[in-house]
């Protein structure tokens, strides 16, 4: 019985979870509910995972309303994937929260940022899950307003300003999103997605289909922050408080990345995306600009967290570069990437958290020395910065195998040069760190060495040990994204 | 032991051995004896693995499947037991010296230095024994990272500069040339193991092999060859036991052992000669050889002379191997240990007198000889290995490497091997003469430390013992495939 609610359960606990965080105020309850959550979110993903491999994708009608006009819950290779890295992440950083905040945000605040922490969360799942257009849309609402919340509530001022930006920006990326629905809902007459696949068959000329693609692909690309259309998030980034960045880093991108990809692939079809119209080219031109461009500003900050900020700009490129390719092989690195880098900037940003903590800021003075006050999170940010840059034995690696391999595929050596060319990028900024850590003596910004507490660096070390153990272990990831490739380039029309 | 749980036992041995010694580091004789102790174990690992290769058999070891169809896996065959021997053998003498250098000139951070040091061991001998190309590459990578804080021990501004050097080259083109080159490969091939003959069938066009032979043996940067040197005279800036073990014996060795191995195991030497896409490659080497021996002999500098001088030998190693003619290809093996025993030596020389004199420039070598006649002799059997000259171990793969190129009637080879020959005797031999022949000057002194001393005698006695006794690396350079 349970095991037949699970997709729906996996949205609906921490969606209540979220009042009742705020009917009872106290900030350790608060905690104590969004963990058990988060939690249960997280096994539920996994074992829903366990079961879309054994049987085939889940179909879920909520209140038994048979699609298409009943909201359909669909977990299958793609999503049940997307699934376990949101929720994962979501528990990962949970604990983290719970000394972090204490640290940076005003206590009578505590509370709400729990709220909004549940229902970004249960938001980004649903986003996940759903098979209903509308439905996606107001997920992507809850998730996106309150982590409009959630990036305020940063201790520093700019933080508003960039929670505004962000908020400009995403609503945009979300209206422009609902127009491309309403579109095809004029096509179509349904909201379902599987359905909607279906009934665009031979639709694929008509000019409010393509106009549908386009508002879509602008409006996620937004949200994705694909280049040129990423001004919102190194602020965001930057001055979101520490547990925020890295839950949103890790999750909240990819999440859009895979809405792209269900409507790429699962809605509109190969045909259209790839031979009506050049979104191939489109992505790949934006991709490459976003990959070099991104990455050689990282290297000229002066604040970690805005140098990691700007390579997740690069790095989201890597993602759409492998979708731009609409391969196997193609699909396989973005796919894969996606879920290796989410958990490579989760480690990151967590890590960063620890040094704020410390230091009360993440500039680059405050690395200075750092591995002699607090040398395990500097070997953390080391690790993860390896994993970051792709050296094999890391997460990261194995994405870079498959980007460089689907561009030799495609008969492509300039892209496979550029990929690996550009990760050289990622060893100047990530060594830019470690030079500052390990060789350069403290200064009167480096923090002093203190207690970290455990819920902190557990958490951190966690990620960081799975960036190790994905770049040996590639079951779950590779085949998982196999899977999904494979499920998104047969079952599209 | 089974042959699967040696090769375990060699890479897992040094690992542990390096938390051994981080864990024990505030007692420095108890952390020393985990290092001794690591390394004897691993030479009798890697020693108890000679009889089984030198018949015939090729233990293996399957780990894990590291991507759909690649496993991370071991296999043992002549050209891997050779470098692992020379490796973990040469580690237990680097030992020994080391603490005496450590010691007498009071070096900070030891325990991150010897704790790196065995990391950097377990590396090595991941690339020794590799089964795959990707295997190799997951370890060489690993080596150039654990190597860096060996490179930059002291923390300055020069340390910083030249590992930035170091670890700009070594990444840059394994990242930009040697991982395309594996992944083409892989593409092509559908496979990365290292195969007698070659791995690449169906063979692609002669133009696609000569690229792909460019990624590789540019992308093999710690190989050395021209353009791609400069991080090796870099690496000098670290401690002289990581010049004398890492520079001169592992990482370098690992270099051109990659480019052998790639040349013996995916391109196949005789599938190769008939593309005839390898032609450039001797010519590359020799310029190499020619121009860095130049370089080292205006070189004031004692270590920054003798690393232009293993830039020079390390491209001895691929120009044999390029001329892909039986014997060459066994010249090129014998030449991987031989330059390793001889090289050492010079190192462990250098290091001595920095630690009894703070001399490090070759000018101000006058006379030395006669106050450290210990080190100067080793330094002497040193010379004559690189010059080639019997009685040490350089002559016999010089012999070898000169009877391949003329059995393939290779004159760009030879006159490269002789040039050199002359070169190698003008940069070194007035050491040796300034040593003996020439006053001494400044305040007396004795030799170093008595464990560098007798680690740099040792090391002297196995360039000597190679001339002598040259039977077991001989067997297994012949037991290679195509030699």
């Amino acid at each position: 019985m349970t095991l037949a609610q699970l997709p729906v359960l996996e949205v609906v606990v921490p969606l209540i979870a979220a009042p009742l965080t705020l009917i009872l105020r106290r900030a350790s309850v608060a905690w104590a509910i969004t963990m058990a959550a988060c939690a249960f979110s997280f096994v539920a993903a996994v074992l829903l995972a366990a079961e879309v491999a054994r049987v085939g994708p889940l179909s879920y009608h909520i209140g038994s309303w048979a699609p298409p006009w009943g909201i359909e819950y669909r977990v299958d290779a793609l999503s049940a994937f997307v699934l376990v890295l949101v929720s994962g992440i979501g528990t990962a950083v949970a604990p983290f929260a719970w000394r972090s905040v204490a640290a940076e945000l005003r206590s009578d605040q505590i509370y709400l940022f729990y709220t909004m922490y549940c229902l970004c969360f249960a938001g980004l799942l649903g986003m996940t899950i759903t098979g209903d257009a509308f439905n996606l849309f107001v997920f992507m609402e809850i998730a996106s307003l309150s982590s409009y919340v959630l990036i305020a509530l940063g201790r520093d001022r700019r933080a508003l300003l960039a929670s505004f930006q962000y908020l400009i920006l995403g609503t945009i990326g979300a209206t422009f999103f609902v127009i491309g629905v309403g579109l095809l809902f004029l096509k179509t007459g349904t909201l379902n997605l599987a359905d909607m696949a279906v009934r665009l068959e031979g639709l694929t000329n008509e000019r409010s289909v393509l106009a549908a693609l386009a508002f879509i692909t602008v409006g996620m690309s937004l949200k994705l922050a694909l280049f040129p259309l990423h001004l919102w998030l190194p602020n965001a980034y930057t001055y979101a408080p520490s547990a925020v960045t890295a839950l949103l880093a890790a999750t909240a991108t990819k999440v859009s990345v895979y809405v792209l990809l269900r409507f790429y692939f699962g809605v509109f079809g190969l045909h259209l995306v790839t031979q009506v119209l050049p979104m191939p080219e489109i992505l790949m031109g934006l991709s490459i600009l976003a990959i070099v461009t991104a990455s050689l500003v990282a290297l000229w900050q002066t604040d970690l967290k805005r140098l990691f900020a700007y390579s997740s700009v690069a790095q989201i490129g890597y993602i759409t570069l492998g979708v731009s390719m609409a391969s196997l092989d193609g699909l396989t690195a973005s796919i894969v990437h996606l879920f290796n880098h989410g958990i490579t900037k989760g480690a990151l940003f967590l890590l960063l958290g620890i040094v704020a903590l410390h230091a009360g800021n993440t500039q680059f003075a405050s690395a200075r020395g750092l591995a002699r006050s607090m040398p395990i999170t500097a070997l953390g940010i080391t690790l993860a910065g390896l994993s970051l840059i792709g050296v094999p034995g890391t997460a990261g690696f194995v994405s870079k195998w498959y980007l460089v391999l689907a561009a030799l595929e495609a008969g492509r050596w300039w892209l496979a040069a550029l990929v690996v060319a550009t990760s050289l990028i990622a060893v100047a900024y990530v060594w830019r760190f470690v030079e500052a850590a390990y060789l350069s003596p403290p200064t009167a910004q480096t923090p002093a060495a203190g207690d970290t507490p455990m819920s902190m660096l557990v958490p951190a070390w966690l990620l960081v040990a799975a960036c190790i153990w994905f770049g040996f272990d590639t079951s779950f990831t590779v085949e998982g994204a196999r899977r999904a490739a494979t499920l998104l380039l047969g079952a599209g029309p | 032991m089974s042959g699967a749980q040696l090769i375990a036992a060699a890479v897992v041995v040094p690992a542990l051995g390096a938390v051994g010694i981080a864990l024990t580091g505030r007692w420095p004789n108890v952390r020393e004896s985990v290092t001794l102790a690591t390394a004897a174990l691993l030479f009798a690992c890697v020693l108890a693995l000679v009889p089984q290769v030198m018949a015939g058999t090729r233990p293996q070891l399957f780990v894990l499947e590291l991507l759909p169809g690649i496993a991370l896996g071991f296999r043992v065959e002549p050209l891997g037991m050779l470098f692992a021997l020379i490796a973990s053998g040469l580690w237990i003498v680097n030992s020994i010296y080391s603490i005496g250098y450590m010691r007498g000139n009071k070096e900070p951070h030891q325990t991150r230095f010897y704790s790196c040091f065995a990391f950097a061991l377990a590396a090595t001998m991941g690339i020794a024994y590799a089964a795959n190309l990707l295997t190799l590459f997951l370890f060489y990578e690993a080596l150039t990272l654990i190597t860096y804080p060996l490179v930059t021990h002291h923390g300055d501004a020069q340390a910083r500069s030249g590992g930035r050097t170091y670890l700009g080259v070594l990444l840059g083109t394994s990242i930009v040339l040697l991982l395309p080159a594996i992944i083409a490969t892989w593409w092509i091939a559908g496979t990365l193991e290292f195969l007698p003959g070659g791995i690449l069938r169906p063979a692609p066009s002669n133009a696609t092999v000569g690229l792909l032979l460019a990624l590789f043996m540019f992308g093999i940067g710690k190989a050395a060859l021209m353009p791609f040197h400069r991080w090796l005279p870099a690496a000098m800036v670290a401690p002289t036991p990581v010049s004398a073990l890492l520079h001169a014996v592992a990482v370098v060795k690992a270099g051109v052992f990659a480019v052998v191995k790639v040349i013996v195991y995916v391109f196949g030497v005789d599938a190769l000669a008939a593309t005839g896409r390898a032609d450039w490659l001797p010519v590359v080497a020799g310029f190499t050889i020619i121009a860095a021996s130049v370089v080292a002999l205006r070189s004031d500098n004692l270590k920054r002379r003798l690393a232009y001088s293993t830039v020079s030998q390390l491209s001895y190693v691929v120009l044999a191997a390029a001329i892909l003619a039986p014997l060459s290809v066994i010249g090129a093996v014998l030449h991987i240990a031989a330059h390793a025993v001889g090289k050492i030596t010079l190192f462990f020389a250098a290091g001595a007198i920095y630690t009894a004199a703070h001399k490090t420039e070759v000018s101000q070598l006058d006379g030395i000889g006669r106050r450290m006649p210990w080190t100067m002799g080793a330094f002497a059997v040193g010379v004559l290995s690189m010059v080639g000259l019997p009685p040490a171990a350089g002559f016999v793969s010089k012999w070898y490497m000169l009877a391949g190129a003329l059995q393939a009637a290779h004159w760009t080879a030879v006159a490269v091997i002789v040039a050199s020959t002359l070169l190698n005797a003008a940069y070194f031999v007035p050491i040796v003469y300034r040593a003996f022949f020439r006053a001494p000057q400044g305040k007396t002194h004795g030799e170093a430390p008595l464990p560098m001393v007798l680690a740099l005698l040792a090391s002297a006695l196995a360039t000597l013992a190679f001339f002598v006794f040259p039977q077991v690396p001989l067997a297994l350079a012949r037991a290679l495939p195509g030699s």
